[in-house]
Parts: C-alpha cells; sequence; structure tokens
C-alpha cells in the first residue's frame, strides 16, 4: 500500500463511498464514540487547554531544532549498540530495510501498525524479495487478509468495516467458526499469528515518539502487539518520520498523554513500550540487532514551507474523529493512506497535487478540527492555504477561474455591485419557484439535488433602506 | 444616540432583506442611528475560501474603503462575514497600509448578538415567540468568534420560547460557501443529517444568527415539507 489508494476520481470515490451503508454507520457510530470518549478523557484530565499549549510548545520547539535533535538521537542509538539510517525518500528507506533483510536472509517479518512503512510502501517491496510479511495489530491484519483493503483511518483503519463484515472475512481467509464477538475475534486471530512471532526472523515497528536524550523509540498501542514484534524476533527495524522526536522523557510524558487522550479518549492506552538500542547481554528477551530509519520523504521541504505546523502532528486522529465530511464520506475516500483533515493537508503536500488536489475542498471549513487538535494545529488556515496555491497555480477549472475572475471584477466595483444586488433580487423572485430554479445552471442544481433554493422577495436590502419612509422606522 | 454602520452581506441584501429589515429596527429601537455605507460589497468570502486570495485583495480594499466613509461600530448580522472581515488583516499583512486599514476595520466589526449584547440595553425589549425552537450555533459564531452565549441569553428573553437540545448540535449544518456547491455530495449529506436531527424533537422554529447556514438547513426542511419556521435571531428578537 503506498500513499495513493485508488486510481478512481475523487468525486466518483465518493459517490461509491456514501452508497455504502455498513460504512456510512460504522464510521458515524465510531466517531461518536471516539468523539465522545475524548471529550471525556479531555474533560477528566482537567486544563486541556493548556495541555494542548504544552503540546504544541514542544512540538514547535522540536521542529526549530530539529538538527540538533536529530543528532542526539542518532548518537545515543549508536553508542547504544543501534544502526541508524537516515533515509531522502521512500525508495531509500525501503531498499535500505530491504538489504538488512536479505543479509539477515529473513523469511517472515512481524510489523505492528506503522503509518509510515506504509507511506514507503515496504510490505510490497518486502514482499517482492519473497519476504512473508505478517501484519499484527489487529486493523492491519484484517485489511491485510482482506485481500489489502486500504485504510479508511490512522488510528484505526478498518474502522469502516461492521463486526459481522470482519467475521466473514475471517472465515473466509483463516477458517474462522466462531462469533461477530470482538473479544472472541480478537482472541482467535491473537492465536492464529502466535506462530509468526516466534518464527519471524524480523520485527518492524513504527515509532510514535523518539526520544533525543537516551536515543529509545515509544510506541503505544492497545494490542501489545508491538511489545511481541521488537521481542521475539532478532531484528528490530523501527521507521519514523523525521520529525516525530522529543528532547526527554518529561516531554514525551506529555506528548502521550495527548496521544493517548486525543486518540482513544482514556489516560493511557494497554501498553506504552519504550525501547532503547538492542538486548544487553544479561537480558533474555529483545532484539540482538536494531535499526532505526528516520525518513525524509519530503518533510524538509514542509519544515521549511508555510505548512510547517502540520509536522507538529502526533497521528491521534481527533480531527478525524469530528470531522463532519471524513464522518459521511469516509477514510477511503481520500484515496490516500492519511485520511481526515490530516490527510487532507498532509497528503498533497507528501504526494502532490496530481493525484490529491481534490482533498483540501473536502471541508466546509467549520475548523471543528482545529479545536479538537492536541498540538493546536490550524488544519482549516492549511487547507486553504492548499486552496490558495491551486487556485493561482491554474489547477482549478477554467469555468470556475472565469468565475472567479468575474465575480472579483463585479466585487471590487461598488456601483456595479449594487445593480448586481439589486438585479439578482430581482431576478431571484422571478426566477426562483417553489424552490425551484426556472434556468439551469450547474452550481444550483447541485444545490437543489438536496436542498430548496431560498424564495427572496424582490427587493434587495439596499434598495429598500434608501427609499424607506420615516413609517418604516419603528 | 450610538451611531451605528451596517455591513448587510450579499445574502441578506438580497435574498433576505428582512433579516438585515429586522437588524435596522432592533438597532433603532435600542437607540443607535443606522447608517449603510452603500459602496458596501461582498466580503469576498466564497473567492478567499475557494483560494482566489490574490484576486480579492482588490474587493478587500475597495470594501474597507467603503466602511471608511464613518468610523462607527460595524454591524453585521452574519458571523461568517464578520470572521471574514476581521481575517482581512492577515491576508493583506505583506500591505502595511492596507494592513493598518484592515486592522481598524476589524475591530470596530462586530457580529449582532454580540453587539446587542455586549454594547446595547436589551432590557427594553420584550419579544414574545410562543412554541419550541432549535437554536443552531453557527461554526463561524461560536467556533470562529467564540460567540457561545450572547444568542441564548437574548434568546432566553424571549416571552413564550422554550429552546430543545439536538444530537450533535455543534456539528456545521454543511454550507461551506461554495462547499455547498462544489462538494455538494458532502454538503448535501451534512445538511440531510442536521434536518434530521432537527425534525427528531419537532421544533416550531429553527432559530440561528447566520443567514446562509439557515438558508441551507431551511432549504433541506422545505425540501422535506417540514412545517418549521426558520428564524434569524433579529427576526426572533422583532417578535411581538
Amino acid at each position: 500500500m503506498s500513499m495513493k489508494t485508488s486510481s478512481t476520481q475523487f468525486k466518483q470515490r465518493i459517490r461509491t463511498n456514501m452508497q455504502d451503508s455498513i460504512m456510512r454507520e460504522s464510521v458515524a457510530s465510531a466517531q461518536e464514540r471516539m468523539f465522545g470518549n475524548r471529550a471525556r478523557a479531555a474533560e477528566d484530565i482537567g486544563h486541556w487547554d493548556e495541555w494542548r499549549q504544552m503540546g504544541m510548545d514542544i512540538r514547535e520547539h522540536v521542529l526549530e531544532n530539529l538538527d540538533f535533535y536529530l543528532t542526539q538521537l542518532s548518537d545515543n542509538v549508536i553508542e547504544n549498540g543501534g544502526h541508524v539510517f537516515f533515509a531522502q525518500t521512500a525508495e531509500e528507506a525501503s531498499a535500505y530495510i530491504e538489504r538488512v533483510a536479505q543479509a539477515k536472509n529473513a523469511k517472515k517479518v512481524v510489523k505492528s501498525k506503522s503509518m509510515v512503512t506504509e507511506e514507503i510502501d515496504l510490505n510490497a517491496a518486502l514482499e517482492r524479495q519473497g519476504i512473508n510479511v505478517v501484519e499484527t495489530d489487529l486493523g492491519e491484519y484484517i485489511l491485510q487478509i482482506d485481500d489489502h483493503d486500504a485504510p479508511s483511518h490512522i488510528v484505526a483503519p478498518a474502522i469502516h468495516k461492521s463486526r459481522e463484515q470482519v467475521q466473514q472475512i475471517f472465515k473466509d481467509k483463516i477458517g474462522y467458526q466462531g462469533s461477530e464477538n470482538p473479544a472472541e475475534m480478537t482472541r482467535f486471530v491473537r492465536d492464529h499469528i502466535r506462530q509468526d512471532f516466534v518464527n519471524a526472523d524480523i520485527g518492524i515497528t513504527g515509532c510514535n515518539f523518539a526520544v533525543a536524550e537516551s536515543g529509545s523509540i515509544a510506541l503505544v498501542t492497545n494490542e501489545g502487539n508491538a511489545r511481541l514484534a521488537t521481542a521475539l524476533p532478532k531484528t528490530h527495524i523501527a521507521v519514523m518520520g523525521m520529525e516525530r522526536l522529543v528532547p526527554t522523557f518529561e516531554e514525551l510524558d506529555v506528548m502521550v498523554t495527548l496521544l493517548c487522550r486525543s486518540a482513544v479518549g482514556l489516560p493511557l492506552t494497554g501498553y506504552v513500550t519504550v525501547l532503547t538500542g538492542p538486548k544487553e547481554a544479561e537480558q533474555t528477551d529483545g532484539p540482538e540487532e536494531f535499526h532505526l530509519v528516520i525518513l525524509d520523504n519530503g518533510r524538509s521541504d514542509i519544515l521549511a514551507s508555510e505548512f510547517k505546523s502540520i509536522l507538529r502532528c502526533i497521528r491521534c486522529a481527533a480531527c478525524a474523529n469530528t470531522c463532519p465530511a471524513y464522518r459521511h464520506i469516509g477514510g477511503q475516500s481520500y484515496g490516500s493512506i492519511y485520511s481526515g483533515p490530516i490527510g487532507a493537508v498532509l497528503s498533497p503536500l507528501l504526494g502532490g497535487y496530481q493525484d490529491f488536489q481534490d482533498l483540501p475542498y473536502a471541508c466546509s471549513l467549520c475548523t471543528a478540527c482545529n479545536d479538537v487538535c492536541p498540538v493546536k494545529i490550524p488544519l482549516a488556515e492549511l487547507l486553504l492555504k492548499h486552496r490558495q496555491i491551486i487556485a493561482e497555480s491554474k489547477l482549478t477549472p477554467i469555468k470556475e477561474r472565469i468565475t472567479a475572475t468575474a465575480f472579483n471584477f463585479i466585487n471590487s466595483r461598488p456601483t456595479l455591485w449594487g445593480s448586481a444586488v439589486n438585479m439578482g433580487a430581482k431576478a431571484s423572485k422571478t426566477l426562483i419557484k417553489e424552490g425551484d430554479m426556472a434556468i439551469k445552471i450547474k452550481a444550483v442544481e447541485e444545490w437543489h439535488e438536496t436542498r430548496d433554493l431560498p424564495e427572496s422577495d424582490g427587493e434587495s436590502f439596499r434598495h429598500w433602506f434608501k427609499h424607506r419612509t420615516p413609517s418604516d422606522k419603528p | 444616540m450610538i451611531h451605528v454602520s451596517l455591513f448587510v452581506t450579499c445574502i441578506c441584501d438580497t435574498i433576505k432583506p428582512n433579516v438585515a429589515k429586522n437588524t435596522v429596527a432592533l438597532l433603532e429601537i435600542l437607540g443607535c442611528q443606522v447608517h449603510f455605507p452603500e459602496a458596501q460589497t461582498c466580503c469576498s468570502q466564497p473567492s478567499i475560501n475557494s483560494g482566489y486570495v490574490e484576486d480579492s485583495k482588490r474587493s478587500l480594499k475597495s470594501l474597507i474603503a467603503a466602511m471608511e466613509v464613518n468610523d462607527h461600530p460595524v454591524i453585521c448580522p452574519a458571523a461568517s462575514c464578520a470572521a471574514m472581515i476581521k481575517s482581512y488583516p492577515a491576508i493583506l499583512n505583506d500591505e502595511p497600509e492596507w494592513r493598518a486599514r484592515a486592522q481598524r476595520l476589524s475591530d470596530r466589526t462586530y457580529e449582532l448578538t454580540q453587539f446587542l449584547v455586549h454594547h446595547l440595553d436589551t432590557s427594553i425589549l420584550s419579544p414574545k415567540l410562543s412554541g419550541t425552537a432549535v437554536y443552531h450555533p453557527s461554526c463561524s459564531l461560536f467556533r470562529k468568534l467564540g460567540i457561545k452565549d450572547e444568542p441564548l441569553q437574548l434568546l432566553s428573553q424571549v416571552e413564550g420560547l422554550s429552546l430543545l437540545p439536538i444530537p450533535n448540535q455543534e456539528t456545521c449544518c454543511g454550507f461551506g460557501g461554495t462547499f455547498s456547491v462544489k462538494m455538494s455530495e458532502i454538503s448535501g449529506a451534512m445538511v440531510v443529517e442536521k434536518a434530521a436531527h432537527i425534525q427528531s424533537v419537532s421544533p416550531d422554529f429553527l432559530i440561528g444568527a447566520d443567514s446562509s447556514c439557515l438558508m441551507n438547513i431551511g432549504g433541506r426542511l422545505d425540501r422535506e415539507q417540514s412545517n418549521i419556521r426558520v428564524m434569524h435571531i433579529a427576526d426572533v428578537l422583532m417578535s411581538r
């Protein structure tokens, strides 16, 4: 799965996905559950806005001093006996991991959930080498065995599926015979993939946060799969976006608090694992070899751009869990592994406008996402910046550009605008009858698909105000 | 006598003049003399929110100049347009003189309910409207301008009116300006759900402070042949 998850047109995608009533229902109910849990978790800890401010300050500080902290992190990982590889591109990152796999003569890899490995299309690269890759996060596992279905949420990738659909997938693919009870299905998968952990040559994880002062990586999961994937295989490879670090454990505490509460509405997830280098001589568990792959893949460019604040993101998906557009179209409509408001900002930056130009428009600018973001990313404003770049690079449809030019021509000329308003008021009275308009205009038809048109009085306010008599006054 | 300027907004100017007329009436009852700077145009929201920011700057400047015919408070019966004006200084950041002029306009621009509650004595109003209502807090009003309690405070003064809560009350109605036509599928799904939530409590009225959202939700309610009467808060406060 690379960043791009679909080759159909955006509009086509949303129309198809919006027909999927199971997806619509699953997403809406999950969204409400997660939104409610997040709100309660924020209220319980108190002073949430100060927590968010602290989170934002920490992330900004790291971004301002990224070169320093990356060097410190790298030095410490090496001192702990690990290996560090800085990958400028997705291809470089994949190629390095393939080389490690070849050197280890690896036949099987277990993975815990990692967005960045999807971004670099790692599974496909390893599979081309004949390596068996097993996703061990339950959501990712469901998608993997469901013929590589695309993820629809950055935290809960299979959120678009109902439990009955999951039950069917398990029946068809891995011989499951039980009920649609999530606990029962989870137990079955646990048993089913246990041997994969035991047999795996390499465990690959992402990295929620790297701690620069100690060269540690922190993994936040609910299933404990990351812990097992880094305890049994002899080699552990962690892949991280170059911005995902904190200076010390003190900041890690704040960021993990923000992440868990924002993502799943819990004070902590089931497992927060902090790993520092390969196992030492006297230790019984843990990998003999540890590799940290630090990925740029366009992040340096973002850092130097007006979109810098998006690099504060800690991938909690609170924005998606509150977004009304996401609610109705579902994550797969974004056509990117990164969905929701964060995906609409990030995908065009990492993957280009050609594939992701429509995403910044899938937003009513309600700014609900801004309010829940634990690191205060101004997501709506960043979507507007995208729209500005798209419009000013003339990537928008020609008809839209002509309309915008005409609008601004009239709107910057008060006399012309005044006449247009007076005429518009009259025309709308003549043309709009019973909520529909006599002449067909595409924009009006789009509106009319679900809504009636407003009926007007025929006289503009400005005309009335100018000609009103004393009897019109109170 | 308090002098104020009305920034009417294009929706109220063309399609919902009654909202603007009631806004004028309200302000006059409360002791204001209302001026209407005639050279005012649209706040340019459709163009700016579609990304045509550079092209819009001429329009922004034209509106700033239009409102400079006096330095009275500028009252706007729509939060999204008031919020747009308040974003002018940032948009004109590269032009210090215009930025300063934009800032002066922004500082004296008020959304209607905000001005009513904080700058006028509304206790002399005695609005009456019998029935139940759903109040729709528009995104621009409570999220962008932070105006949450003012409309509720004003509505609590209305004799005979009681407000009903609905599920997901603070969720966007799906209007979003050009979003409603450019992404009509998503916008449509949002307004369908909003209308369903409103219909689920069978109110007599839907009340809001942004005509654009009301036009959107009202359009959907009309399509569903609902009897719910859609009213701007200025209409409600002028009800006798």
